[in-house]
């Protein structure tokens, strides 16, 4: 039960783009057509699962036993980027079609927040647990559900944004402006989720 | 008065929020408050000023292959010392701005102006860029936390200018952020055009 709470929590109630902020930059920069939002949303989603496994490993056995923990910030980010190359050689390698599918989103998701923001939430035990113990297999259901929040985010606003490109907006507005007022309410159609979570520990008797 | 020239180019015709719309993350989340922009601005602008001097310097060792992880070490390790240095010296700022410290590593201005500025100029021109943009960042970060804290709350910093039933909380809120900052930039465009 704690893992379905977890699983609603993660994507409708703190959504990671709309209600945390983490990830706007690509929200924002490739939500124009829904083709490669849905791209975007599954290379994240990959790559988040995978790393926040590997940063927590990393963290439990390597940074905290050695005593270096304060090195986690520069660990991540190289382990990130390692793990982002990785990916993109082997993607390459045993599914063409995927890695062809994917493309151009792989590099970029080195510098998406959301990425770092998840593996030093999981690795620090801080994250939104639903009452279980913080441990390996929690958080990565935690940052699957992260994802996959962030790739129904994703792929809704580039519906909205598609539609948009065909209204008469205000010089002023255009662009980026519009866009951010559209995320907003957004944002706030999500906040109607709010309260969900609390509801939900009471009917599973949490 | 080069230099000068860099600083306000930064500020005003490159401003890193409103004009190259970069770093939105920390834009939108640590903006509930003027000061939690302001601190955040701050922080950044420290990152930003030193990555900038130390880039400029090692840029001729660096071959161009590796360039871009360097770059990444440098930065993350300038986070490392400033994240130690506010949980010792300002706790209260470490528990307002949370995960946003860290994540200055991915901030994209940052890694922006050390590949468009900082390894292609000298360490005093980089300086600089980093103090000019920096300023920018926290010019609008403070600008657009207040305009949130005063239609949410009703006042800024400490000054109070309306009861604060009146408020508008939702401005406080997630989506507040959205909105604020997309009218800011609305009227940004609107002046620059005229």
């Amino acid at each position: 039960m704690a893992y379905i709470l977890i699983f609603i929590t993660a994507i409708f109630v703190n959504n990671i783009v709309l209600s945390q902020f983490l990830g706007i930059c690509p929200f924002l920069g490739v939500s124009k057509k829904v083709e490669t939002a849905t791209g975007m949303g599954a290379a994240v989603a990959f790559v988040l699962t995978l790393a926040t496994l590997v940063t927590y490993l990393l963290q439990k056995y390597v940074l905290e036993p050695c005593g270096l923990a304060y090195l986690q910030t520069i660990a991540f980010i190289l382990v990130i980027a390692a793990l982002v190359q990785m990916v993109e050689i082997i993607l390459k390698k045993v599914s063409p079609a995927l890695y062809q599918a994917l493309g151009v989103f792989l590099p970029l998701i080195t510098t998406n927040c959301c990425i770092l923001g998840v593996a030093i939430l999981v690795a620090s035990g801080t994250y939104d647990s639903a009452g279980l113990e913080p441990g390996l297999l929690s958080g990565v259901w935690f940052a699957l559900c992260t994802a996959l929040g962030f790739a129904l985010a994703l792929i809704v606003f580039a519906g909205i944004r598609e539609q948009l490109s065909l209204m008469a907006v205000p010089k002023a507005m255009q662009g980026m402006s519009i866009a951010l007022v559209t995320a907003g309410l957004l944002a706030m159609a999500f906040m109607g989720f709010s309260g969900v979570n609390n509801g939900l520990i009471k009917v599973f008797g949490l | 008065m080069n230099n000068l020239k860099v600083i306000l180019n930064g500020i005003v015709k490159e401003n890193p929020t409103f004009v190259l719309l970069l770093g939105m993350c920390p834009t939108l989340g640590t903006t509930s408050s003027a000061l939690n922009g302001m601190s955040m601005g701050l922080a950044t602008t420290a990152v930003l000023i030193f990555s900038n001097i130390i880039i400029s310097l090692i840029k001729s060792f660096i071959p161009d292959m590796v360039r871009i992880p360097s770059f990444i070490v440098v930065i993350a390790s300038l986070v490392t010392i400033l994240q130690m240095c506010i949980k010792a010296y300002a706790p209260e700022i470490d528990a307002s701005l949370g995960l946003f410290i860290p994540l200055i590593v991915v901030n994209c201005i940052i890694l922006g102006r050390a590949e468009a500025f900082a390894a292609k100029n000298s360490a005093i021109a980089s300086a600089c860029d980093g103090i000019g943009m920096g300023i920018g960042f926290t010019l609008a970060l403070t600008l657009l936390g207040a305009v949130r804290e005063i239609l949410g709350t009703g006042c800024v910093f400490t000054l109070n200018i309306f009861p604060e039933q009146y408020g508008a909380l939702v401005f406080v809120l997630a989506p507040g952020a959205f909105i604020a900052l997309g009218y800011l930039i609305a009227i940004v465009n609107q002046i620059k055009k005229q």
